[in-house]
This record gives C-alpha cells, structure tokens and sequence, in this order.
C-alpha cells in the first residue's frame, strides 16, 4: 500500500489532438484527487500536498498546456479557457471514468477550473472543487461591473487596491518585456523571489527545470483569456459544492475580490489559510492537504435536496425575532447550517424552520443569555448536537430608555445582564470551544450606534453597548493568533420588535404602552429592515471586519465623534426620548 | 343626511348573496382551469389570456380590473418600483416557480375579486407559505367579527407576518390596501373598456363610492392608515392578504359578507380551504 502512495505513475492523455503528461499517485479505488497548478509552475508545485493526499486518495495531476511535459499550442488561441477547460474534463475522463473526481486549484489552475466547474452539468463529472487564489474571470467581470456602477467609497478602493495587485497583468499585455524578461534571468532568480516576497524556502527540484518556457508559453493565457472575459462576462453559476480557500497574505489576488461568490456557487464554503501565494503549497502543503482532505470526504449528498450534515456552523443567540431571525435566515440563504437561540422557544423554532427551508439543518434552543451556566450548557449542547460553530452571533439584547437618576438598580441589572452578560458568556462559552477546535471562527457582538452616541436618554443601554464594543475590541486582539476574527455591528434605528419591549424609567404600565407604541411607529417610518443590518453581519464575517456602522445615522455619528467629540457630548443633552 | 358614523343597513339580500357567491365560484372556476393547464415554458402574458377567455367564455361581460398573473419571484412584487410592473409580462414559467392568478369578473353588476396561488413541481417554501395562509383568514375573520376598526385589523395581520416571518406584500398594492369594498355596480359606461388596467365602470362606480364613503368618515378601501379607523362597514369586501418569503408569494382574495353585527366568508368551498381541509384530513 505505501508503494502505492508513494509511487507516482506518469501516463499521456489526449485532449483535442494535445498530449498531456498526467501522474497518478495513490489507490485508484480511493476517491480521485485532480489537482491542477498555476502560473508559472508544473505538476510538481503539488508534490507536498499530493504525498500527504496519497496515502488515502487516489491523486491526479496534469501539467497544464504549454508546461512541464504536455504539449504546447501553436497560437495564442490555443489557450482560450474553453480548451483549457476541455483539458480538464479529458484528463478526469481518462483517470476516473467512473465517479465523479475533486478538484483542487491553485493560480491560473484555479480560473480554467472554474471553467469547468461552471459548464453546464459538470456535477456529473466534478464533485466537489477547492479553489485558492484563482476566480472565475467571468465573476470577476460582474464584481468590476457592480462595483463600477456603484462606485461607493468602499467600492472604489476596492477596485483600486486589487488594480495595484493586478500591475503585473497589464505588463504581460505588452509584446516582448515579460517573456524578456523571463528568458532574460527572471527564471533563474526565481526562487529567491519567492523566497523573499513569497516566504518560500529554496528547495530541491523546484521550480521545475523548464521553468522559462512555461512562463514564456503561459504568458499566453493571459493574453487570451482576461480582456474578453472581463469585458463580456458571461452568467456561469454552478451546483458543484465549492471550498474557497483563502490565503491571508496573497498579493495578488485580494480577499474582497470573492465577495458575492454565492450568487455564482450557492453551495460555497469558506475558509482561510494564513499564507501567501506560493507558501500556501510550497511550505504548508499538509495543512491544505488536511483541508481537502475533509471536504472530500463530507457527503454532500444529492444536489441541495436534503438538509446537509456538512457545511458551515452558525450560532445566533436573540434568533426568534428581528436581526437575529433575519441573520440566521441570511446564513441559511448560504447553506450553513443554523442554530438559534431565545427566550421565546416558539420563535426561536419558528426561525428555525424557516431556516429548514433554505435545506439547510437547523435547530432551536430556549435560553436566557443573561444566565451564565444555561449559556455554557448552551454550547456544550450545540457541540454534541450539531459540532463546534463556525460562527456564534450575540445578538440577543433589550431595549431601556431612561436618565441615570430615574433609572432603578433594578433597571440597570436587567440591561447589563442581558445586553453585557450576554455577550461575555456567549463570548466565553463559544470562544473556548473555537480556541479547544483550532480551527479559527468568528464572533459577531451586536453593540449600537448608541455605544459611540451619548444620549441623556439612554444611559443604562448605551453604557451596556459600549462595554461591548470595548469587550470586542480588546477580545479581538485575543483570539486573532488563534484565527478567530471578532466584529462588532452597531446599527442605528432599525425596524425590529425590540420597541416593542423597551422599558422606560419612570413611566407605569400605561404611558409605558402609549410610548412603545410611539417610539415603534418612529422605527417603522424610518423603515429600515433587518434583513439589511444580517447582510452587513455576513458581510463582516465573510470579509473579517471589525466595526461595522449600520445605517446613514450611525455612519454619520461614528465619522461626527472623530470630527467633533465635543458636538456629541453636546447633542447628548437632547432628550431624544 | 345620515349622522356621521351611523352604519347604513347591509344593503344586500339573500338573492344577491347568492349571485355574488355565484360569480366568484365561476371565477375560481375559471382560474382552477388555467392552473390545470399552466405548465413550464407559458409566459404571464399567455396566462391572462388564457384566463380572460376562459372567463368570457363563462358568460363573464366586463372586468372590475383585468387578469392578473404573477410568476417566480414577481409572485412577491420583488423589484416592483412602478404600478406597471403588475400587468402580465412576459416572465416565463419555470419548474419549481410559484405562480398568482388574479382576475375579478362582473356578470350582471354582480362583482367577484378573486387571487389563486399555485406553483409548478416541487417548491418547499411555497408548500410552507400556503400552509401558513390559512392563520390569516381565520384571524381576520375574527378580528372583524370582534368588531375591531380595520386598521386594528390591518395591524393584527402584520403582527401576525413579523411572528412568521415573512412580507407583507399587500402593502405593495396601490393605496397598500389588504381589501376593498365590492358593491353592485351600475354605472352605465362602456362595459369590457378598461383603463389603467380598471374596468370603466369600476371607476365610475369606485368614484362614487370613494366620495360618498368620505363624506361617511370611512374608505371604501382597506389599509393600515387613518382613512380605515372605522369599525367594518356592512357589506362586501375583497379581502386579499398576500404573504411573501424570499423568492416566493401567495394570496388569496374572496369577498367577506360584514352584517351589522356579525361577518362571515361569502363561500367555504374554495380551492385554498379545500387544501387545508384536506391537509387536515391527512394530518
């Protein structure tokens, strides 16, 4: 068996009148691994991770056209992404005639993947495609598009900042500089370049010994593929389950450049590798081996029908009703598997099986986030039951308006409780179980505009949703060695129940009611939904920010404090209430 | 004149129930007939010809407001920015999509407003949603019978969305209106000429009302805000919640019979309570 892992077997295949060198490694009854390289590399980028897949997998790889060993095509059309895509399904055709194959790209491996995992029924012949640093060029041609047309200051630096990442493609646009420069010393210097800029260590055997050709040839690709693309992108969406893998220290392909991947894969995981381009493989190849490793062997069952076992973990505490509910059905949206929790055990399962909806595995607990042991039961339960949460979101909270003075001791323990306690419980309890996994996470505190806004009016909840805010920044520091990110989402006036049970010092029952019922129809005018506040929660998570201001007012209040703290301090007298 | 606030009697007798229960069995009729036919590959447009035929075929000679048809995600006025948006287009049936028919036909002044919700193949959210639609028309009924003013109503209906957690897409109609009135018409313009999708008469004869309700203190139109703070004025009312999740809407309509002291549905034998009776019955 070890004979067989370790010996690699090299074979030809023909796609369209092209020879390609193939290598095979492992028992071929085992589940087919197809690994396709990059630019400027060959097969051999993989050595590391194919060894450590090997031994339980039956591993593929190819060196693409125009490298390695395969053959070369006569022109600059010979590398359009249709043939590189063919290239694919020829090689998987040949290894693997039988099952389905996974695929596992890297670079420019990763762009003509997504060529075939994007064609019309490649489900029958892919069963899964991890990707890392590649994007599909027609998605990228709509994620220009959007933000182009939206030109936002978020969406303008980020066009710029990956236009700085991109200056390489516009030089390999220009006739004879880059393969020059290739050929000219650029492939002996190599590997102290990616030494220097890419953490690589020099090592025997790489690159591989045509290194110059297979830059000069792959230029093409270039050339070929990425002004047609991005001018004219073309709707490709797929069913295959796809891992995103996103490497932390990439310069070249930035993270944001994969918000909005599930438009185009519903069935996306994400997750991310702290590394750069080349290090991801050349030095941490059996962490992404480990990572494949269990994207491969999770059922994905059939195509989005039944509730899958697999996927991403969410945890949303406060989910029977408003930006929890609307957050735990945005995450749903996106194939993760959801658990809510709430005082209310009929919302929270009502959230829960609207989230079923969705195909996803849902669940629904009753707890009182302010009582400390429930919570750590809480998550002990959830990691029995469903495993450790990928991401836990305390939002759960209440409402209280009243001065300091007129505000009871009463009235101040119930809001730190719930809206502070909450927080560090849920904070602790999900926090320790993600540190014990060890593999990374996220934690979503929900503070309030309210957290930076004084206000006369709201001393006991803003004092709560400023410790929050604090409780994340400082929390933030702690858990980033251990790849957990934490953010902190302060909405403005949004249009949720929590109004609805607010409290006011200093009222009884029935200018309580008349004033509730004052300060919701308020809410409701401004109209803001909390569907848009859990767009924002995923965005962060899927992007790692930090502190995320929801709405213009919050914004504007946020962008004030910095200009002129003083002009708050002042507007604090206001009685907004 | 009458005193401000004063009902006026149920204007209705037993003959003219029966004709108004008539028309809207026909029109439910007429709409099941379309759902029977309607597959993957028909357009909106073809569905609201398919059932305008249909309707005059059944004897049906003017329209308080042309057919309607909704298909995919426009069964939950997604992206509907102008009043335009609501006439059949030519968005194309697909497997899995949910569909609305709307139509309201007028056989001898005798008005019927009805909406059926459908959908092709498999589609879980649907299933769920028209499930779920059958709390609102008990819950309405109750309300109205409770004699409560119609905007209460109005708001019990969006408490009762928010618990599900679901749209209120009702309030995407013009005006945001869950029903209106439904009177005998007899006004005396051309019949079958319609104008801004509304049949002539009905706008003569919704005119009217509009300007004699005023003159009352109460709306002849249903909705959340000032003009409906009045208890449930006797006699008919369309009454149409329509629910939306995501991609997915569903309604009904059918006309409610308020007397002076009580309220009931015109007609239990419906496609919708049908399928709840026989959920029911499987359950």
């Amino acid at each position: 068996m070890t004979g067989r892992s370790t010996e690699i077997r090299r074979r030809t295949v023909d796609s369209g009148g092209l020879k390609l060198a193939v290598y095979e490694q492992g028992d071929p009854s085992r589940p087919t691994v197809l690994m396709v390289h990059g630019y400027p590399d060959d097969h051999s980028v993989w050595d590391d991770v194919a060894a450590d897949l090997a031994v339980d997998h039956h591993v593929v790889r190819y060196d693409v056209r125009g490298c390695g060993a395969s053959g070369a095509p006569g022109g600059r059309e010979g590398y359009r992404l249709e043939l590189l895509g063919q290239d694919l399904f020829a090689v998987a055709d040949a290894v693997s005639p039988d099952r389905p194959v996974h695929v596992v790209a890297h670079d420019w491996g990763s762009v003509q993947s997504w060529e075939a995992v994007t064609a019309p029924g490649s489900y029958r012949r892919i069963a899964s495609y991890t990707t890392m640093s590649g994007p599909c060029l027609d998605h990228m041609g709509f994620w220009m598009r959007h933000r182009l047309r939206r030109p936002t200051p978020r969406h303008v630096s980020q066009l710029l900042r990956q236009g700085v990442h991109s200056w390489y493609i516009g030089l390999f646009h220009l006739p004879v500089v880059a393969p020059a420069a290739w050929k000219l010393g650029l492939a002996r210097l190599w590997p102290r370049v990616l030494n220097d800029l890419e953490a690589v260590r020099p090592r025997p055997g790489h690159p591989q010994r045509t290194l110059a050709k297979d830059a000069v040839h792959g230029i093409e690709l270039y050339r070929a593929n990425m002004r047609p693309s991005i001018a004219r992108p073309r709707e490709r969406h797929t069913e295959v389950p796809v891992q995103l893998i996103t490497l932390q220290r990439d310069h070249y392909v930035a993270e944001f450049l994969s918000e909005g991947l599930e438009r185009w894969a519903p069935r996306l995981t994400r997750r991310t590798l702290n590394a750069t381009h080349w290090s991801a493989l050349l030095e941490k190849g059996p962490t992404v081996a480990a990572l494949v490793r269990e994207f491969v062997a999770r059922d994905h069952g059939a195509l989005r029908q039944e509730p899958s076992e697999g996927g991403e973990l969410v945890v949303v505490t406060g989910g029977g009703s408003g930006i929890g509910r609307a957050t735990a059905l945005a995450f749903a949206d996106q194939g993760a598997r959801v658990v809510v929790c709430d005082r209310d055990l009929p919302a929270a399962q009502r959230t829960a099986e609207l989230c079923a909806l969705s195909g996803v595995k849902s669940g629904a607990y009753q707890v009182d986030v302010s009582d400390g042991a429930a919570m750590a039961a809480f998550a002990k339960r959830v990691a029995a039951d469903f495993g450790v949460p990928d991401v836990v979101v305390n939002n759960a909270g209440i409402g209280h308006s009243g001065t300091f003075l007129e505000t009871t001791d009463e009235e101040w323990r119930r809001v730190l409780d719930v809206n502070l306690w909450g927080v560090i419980h849920g904070c602790r309890a999900f926090g320790q179980l993600m540190v014990d996994h060890g593999r990374g996470g996220h934690l979503v505190n929900l503070a309030s505009a309210a957290a930076y806004l004084p206000s006369k009016v709201l001393a006991a909840y803003a004092t709560s949703k400023s410790a929050v805010y604090m409780l994340s920044d400082c929390l933030r520091a702690e858990l980033a060695p251990h790849r957990i990110g934490v953010s902190t989402i302060c909405p403005g006036i949004v249009n949720t129940n929590i109004t609805r049970t607010t409290t006011f010092s200093g009222l009884d029952t029935d200018e309580q009611a008349a004033k509730q019922a004052r300060v919701s129809k308020m809410y409701a005018r401004r109209g803001f939904p909390p569907e848009k506040v859990a767009a924002e929660i995923v965005r962060a998570v899927r992007t790692g920010k930090a502190v995320v201001p929801v709405t213009v007012e919050a914004k504007a209040a946020k962008l004030l404090g910095r200009i002129s703290p003083g002009l708050l301090r002042l507007g604090a007298r206001i009685n907004a209430g | 004149m009458k005193q401000r606030g004063q009902l006026p009697r149920f204007p209705f007798d037993e003959r003219d129930l029966a004709k108004f229960r008539e028309v809207q069995q026909l029109a439910y009729h007429c709409a099941e007939q379309v759902a029977a036919w309607i597959e993957p590959g028909v357009t909106e447009r073809q569905a609201t010809a398919k059932l305008r035929r249909s309707l005059v075929r059944a004897g049906v000679q003017d329209f308080f407001h042309v057919p309607f048809a909704w298909f995919g995600d426009r069964t939950a006025f997604r992206h509907f920015h102008t009043p335009l948006q609501f006439f059949a287009g030519s968005r194309v049936l697909r497997e899995g999509m949910p569909y609305v028919l709307d139509c309201a036909p007028v056989v001898d002044g005798y008005t019927a407003d009805i909406g059926y919700g459908g959908k092709v193949g498999e589609n879980p959210v649907w299933d769920r949603l028209a499930q779920d639609l059958r709390v609102y028309r008990e819950l309405i009924l109750r309300e109205v019978k409770a004699r409560r003013t119609l905007d209460q109503v109005y708001a019990a209906v969006d408490a009762q969305i928010a618990e599900h957690g679901y749209d209120n897409r009702h309030q995407v109609y013009p005006g945001r209106v869950i029903g209106h009135q439904v009177t005998r018409t007899t006004a005396r313009g051309p019949a079958g000429v319609n104008l801004f999708g509304f049949g002539v008469r009905t706008l003569q004869t919704l005119g009217r009302e509009l300007v004699k309700e005023r003159l009352e203190g109460r709306s002849p139109l249903w909705a959340g805000g000032r003009a409906s703070r009045h208890a449930p004025t006797p006699g008919l009312w369309a009454v149409e919640p329509h629910i939306g999740f995501r991609e997915v809407g569903i309604k009904f309509e059918e006309l409610l019979v308020v007397t002076d002291e009580d309220a009931y549905w015109l007609d239990d034998d419906l496609p919708h309570v049908r399928r709840w009776a026989l959920q029911e019955g499987t359950a």
